[in-house]
C-alpha cells in the first residue's frame, strides 16, 4: 500500500486520511492539513490495489465508518467521514 | 483520449439542460473536471470522482456521472455529492457548501465490493479447486412513467422523471408477457 508521508510542524496528533485521488473534497481536506502545518499520511484509494482497497475498507468499518472519502482517522481511533472542517479542527484542536 | 475542455463543456451543457449551475470555485471545479477526464481514461466512462468505481459498467452505472443521486440531491442540499453540480443559491453565495451524506444505497456499494472480494479469491482459489458461489448479480427490468410514458431498462426506476420531472414513485414496472396460445 502506498502511504505517503506529509510533514508539518504540528504532529501532536498521528493523522492518516484516505483519499481518492480524483475528487475535490479529498484534494481540500489535503490542503487544509497542509496549510496549517499538520503532518499526516495520506492514502490515494483508488490508485490502491483490489487487495488493498478491501483492508482499507475494512479498517474503516471497523472504526464504525463507511468507504466515503475522504476519511480521516486521527490518533488511531477517532474517525471523520468527509471533510468536515468544523470536526477536523476540534480534533486537532486547532 | 478525452480532453478536459470536452468534459467541461458536456458538463456546462449538462447543468443548463437541468437549470444547475458548475461549482462557482474555479480550482474546485478544475479538480472535479480532471477526475471525471482521468475515471473516463481508465474506465471508459466519466464515473464519480468522489466515489470508488469498479471498473464493471454494470455495477458503476449508477454512479457515472451525472449519477442517479444528483437531482434529489441537488434538490435536498443543494449540491451534489461531489459539489460538481449546484444550485442557484449556492452560487450567489446564499446557502454555503458543506460535504452532504452519501446516498447511494449501501447495498450497492457492497455488491461492487462483494464482487472485487469474488474476483480475490478466485485469484486465490486459481490453483487449487472452484468453489461454487452465490454471484452478486444485477437484475435490470424495464420501468415506465406513469405520468408521460417515458421508458427506461434499468435496475431502480429514476429518483426523478428526466422527462417531466415526476418523482419515483410515478413509476411502475412493464410486465412483459409473451403469449404462445395465438
Ligand atoms: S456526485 Fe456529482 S460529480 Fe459525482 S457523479 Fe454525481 S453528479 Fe457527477
Amino acid at each position: 500500500m502506498n502511504v505517503v508521508k506529509v510533514a508539518g510542524k504540528n504532529n501532536k496528533h498521528k493523522v492518516l486520511v484516505y483519499a481518492l485521488s480524483t475528487c475535490a473534497w479529498c484534494k481540500m481536506a489535503k490542503k487544509f492539513l497542509k496549510d496549517n502545518d499538520i503532518e499526516y499520511e495520506y492514502v490515494d484509494v483508488d490508485l490502491c490495489s483490489q487487495e488493498d482497497h478491501e483492508k482499507i475498507r475494512n479498517d474503516i468499518e471497523k472504526r464504525g465508518g463507511h468507504a466515503s472519502f475522504p476519511t480521516l482517522i486521527i490518533d488511531d481511533k477517532k474517525l471523520i467521514t468527509g471533510f468536515r472542517k468544523d470536526l477536523i479542527k476540534e480534533a486537532l484542536e486547532l | 483520449m478525452i480532453s478536459l475542455e470536452k468534459v467541461r463543456q458536456r458538463a456546462e451543457s449538462d447543468a443548463k439542460t437541468y437549470g444547475y449551475y458548475l461549482n462557482p470555485d474555479p480550482e474546485f471545479l478544475n479538480d472535479l473536471l480532471e477526475g471525471l477526464r482521468k475515471n473516463e481514461e481508465r474506465y471508459g466512462y466519466p464515473s464519480c470522482p468522489c466515489r470508488v468505481a469498479t471498473g464493471n459498467l454494470e455495477l458503476d452505472r449508477d454512479i457515472i456521472c451525472p449519477c442517479d443521486y444528483r437531482d434529489p440531491d441537488v434538490a435536498e442540499f443543494g449540491t451534489c455529492y461531489c459539489a460538481l453540480y449546484v444550485r442557484k443559491d449556492v452560487v450567489e453565495g446564499k446557502t454555503s457548501l458543506m460535504p452532504i451524506p452519501e446516498r447511494r444505497p449501501l447495498e450497492k456499494q457492497a455488491r461492487a465490493y462483494a464482487v472485487t472480494a469474488e474476483k480475490i479469491a478466485e485469484k486465490a482459489a486459481a490453483t487449487t479447486a472452484k468453489t461454487e458461489q452465490p454471484r452478486s448479480e444485477v437484475r435490470k427490468k424495464l420501468w415506465y412513467c406513469r405520468q408521460c410514458g417515458y421508458v427506461v431498462y434499468r435496475e431502480d426506476p429514476p429518483y426523478v422523471c428526466p422527462i417531466c420531472k415526476a418523482k419515483r414513485e410515478m413509476f411502475a414496472e412493464i410486465a412483459v408477457r409473451i403469449d404462445l396460445a395465438g
